[in-house]
């Protein structure tokens, strides 16, 4: 079964690594391309985040710098990490980008966003596809921050070459945007573990349940199943109050 | 003249909490003055810091002036740069000046530089680097305004002039001073250097015909450890590159210093947020859940299956 979108990860040489096994009642949502794209990247930002909260409050988080050999080692390996994080992070843009295309039903579901945090729908707007504005918005602000970490962060590398004046902007500037990734980040980890349960497995074992696709993705199980998500959901009671 | 007592830190850069040493001696703060007026140019400061310091040979380099080489270096502290200049009525001036670590009250170096004691500054105003504690991260290049600290690639390690802190903890004064010939570095409390630097400011002004000249202690990082004579104290910049407002960039004041923590703050209510949603309203699960019995004061009851 294929997801809905045309996406590079469908190019053949890249199914051939790694398995996804779809069980009976189970939907493929990521190929394995795209979840080691995920946990590369995951690990990286992790690793960039650690050593950076090292040299970001020094006064409070010094016990972050000797995980990583001490100061010298910390600020030495701290780019490296970026960059690794910004290279898969990149190959995932080129993966997704078609599916994190922005679109007006995307405007709209961000206006009913309180309803969404208040969980007064039990189930997604019909028009939700592959992914919802919310992850569409935490995509492109990734977008957005890797690009500004990564020009920051360069010119931070070698000051020698850009100067003190640049240097004291991208300083801020790395900061403003590691700090909005911060407050990102937790929002992410819930969403995907406490938040909505049955969603972590998506990224690990690559495939959801059709009552996930018709809860969170309504128009993206209608695609993929060619069913009616809400009828899914309605035939699926009865058959529980049957039993 | 100093004190022969240990230094005491009375500042470190980045550290947790107080600072153990500070306050705890009467340490009277000392300057280095250097009278632009009186310098020949004879360069025996470079070589009595080259030579005390035990630093390796830096190549010169010839630009087409006396100046030893375009900038100082990792290894090499202490310049003299010459400068020519015109004056409105068309007459030259051959500027000389030592440039070299200014050792300001409130140091840019120390306050950009996120390594813990990698940068103190000792009650007596000596700001030194402890490169023991340095990460490498040159922040400290970009706080400073007179373009001091600077990178060894090899070690990776930022250095810069320690205005002899060494000599000066045992009551000597620092190399260059003790090398000058015309006299026209001295060296002493702030109190003592700020008086002659003023009396020597005055004659300039009203014996020599120099009516701008004034002494170089720029208010604006609190004032300096080292402090110039310039015969016309307006115009500091031309004198190579000596600002007349040095400022330290507000990345490393008010965004370092306030900014930050509040920033890691309010992005942490983001942890808070999720947890208190979890806690209020619970998780959004697939549908369909089991049928809802009843809604008593925002508690549901599930009916059993």
């Amino acid at each position: 079964m294929a997801t809905s979108a045309e996406r590079f990860e469908s190019a053949g040489f890249i199914n051939r690594v790694g398995r996804t096994v779809v069980y009976a009642g189970e939907l493929l949502r990521h190929r394995a391309y795209a979840r080691v794209l995920h946990w590369m990247y995951g690990i990286f930002f992790f690793l960039a985040l650690l050593s950076g909260f090292g040299i970001y409050l020094p006064w409070i988080f010094r016990f972050f710098t000797p995980l990583f050999g001490g100061g010298a080692m910390t600020r030495l390996l701290h780019p490296w990490f970026g960059l690794g994080f910004v290279f898969f992070f990149m190959l995932q843009v080129i993966n997704w980008v078609s599916v994190m295309r922005w679109t007006p039903s995307d405007s709209k579901w961000m206006k009913h966003l309180p309803d969404y945090i208040t969980s007064r729908h039990t189930m997604e707007p019909g028009d939700v596809g592959f992914f919802n504005a919310g992850q569409k918005l935490m995509f492109w602000e990734i977008v957005g921050g890797a690009i500004a970490y990564l020009i920051t962060g360069v010119i931070m590398w070698f000051p020698e070459v850009f100067g003190r004046v640049l240097v004291s902007i991208s300083y801020v500037i790395h900061d403003i945007s590691a700090l909005i990734m911060l407050a990102g980040i937790f929002v992410h980890i819930y969403l995907s573990t406490f938040g909505e349960p049955g969603t972590i497995q998506a990224m690990t074992r690559g495939t959801v349940s059709e009552a996930w696709a018709w809860t969170h993705h309504p128009a993206w199980y209608r695609e993929v199943t060619g069913r009616d998500p809400y009828e899914a959901m309605e035939a699926e009671k009865e058959r529980q109050s049957k039993s | 003249m100093a004190d022969r007592k240990a230094l005491q830190i009375q500042q470190m850069s980045a550290h947790p909490g107080p600072i153990a040493g500070k306050g705890m001696q009467r340490q009277s703060e000392v300057c280095k003055l250097i009278d632009t007026t009186t310098c020949i140019g004879c360069k025996a400061c470079e070589v009595a810091c080259v030579e005390w310091n035990d630093m390796p040979f830096q190549p010169t380099m010839f630009d087409n002036t006396y100046q030893t080489m375009p900038d100082t270096h990792w290894n090499y502290w202490n310049l003299i740069k010459f400068n020519e200049s015109q004056h409105s009525d068309g007459s030259f001036a051959w500027l000389m000046r030592k440039h070299q670590c200014m050792h300001c009250a409130d140091p840019g170096c120390l306050r950009a530089c996120p390594a813990d004691g990698a940068i103190v500054q000792y009650a007596n105003g000596i700001v030194d680097f402890q490169q023991e504690n340095c990460i490498g991260c040159q922040f400290c290049v970009s706080g400073c305004p007179f373009n001091i600290p600077k990178f060894n690639p090899e070690t990776k390690k930022v250095y810069k002039c320690t205005l002899c802190s060494d000599r000066v903890s045992a009551g000597l004064e620092p190399a260059c001073i003790k090398s000058c010939p015309t006299g026209c570095l001295h060296f002493g409390t702030k109190e003592d250097m700020k008086y002659l630097a003023e009396n020597r400011a005055k004659q300039l002004r009203e014996v020599s015909g120099f009516t701008e000249a004034g002494v170089y202690d720029p208010d604006t990082i609190g004032g300096t450890h080292v402090i110039y004579v310039l015969h016309d104290v307006t115009k500091p910049e031309r004198y190579g590159d000596l600002p007349a407002k040095p400022r330290i960039p507000l990345s490393f004041t008010v965004w370092k210093e306030w900014f930050k923590p509040i920033g890691l703050f309010v992005s942490m209510l983001s942890f808070v947020g999720v947890v208190m949603h979890y806690v209020l309203e619970g998780p959004l699960r697939t549908q369909p859940q089991p049928p809802v019995k009843e809604i008593d004061g925002g508690i549901e009851h599930r009916k059993e299956n």
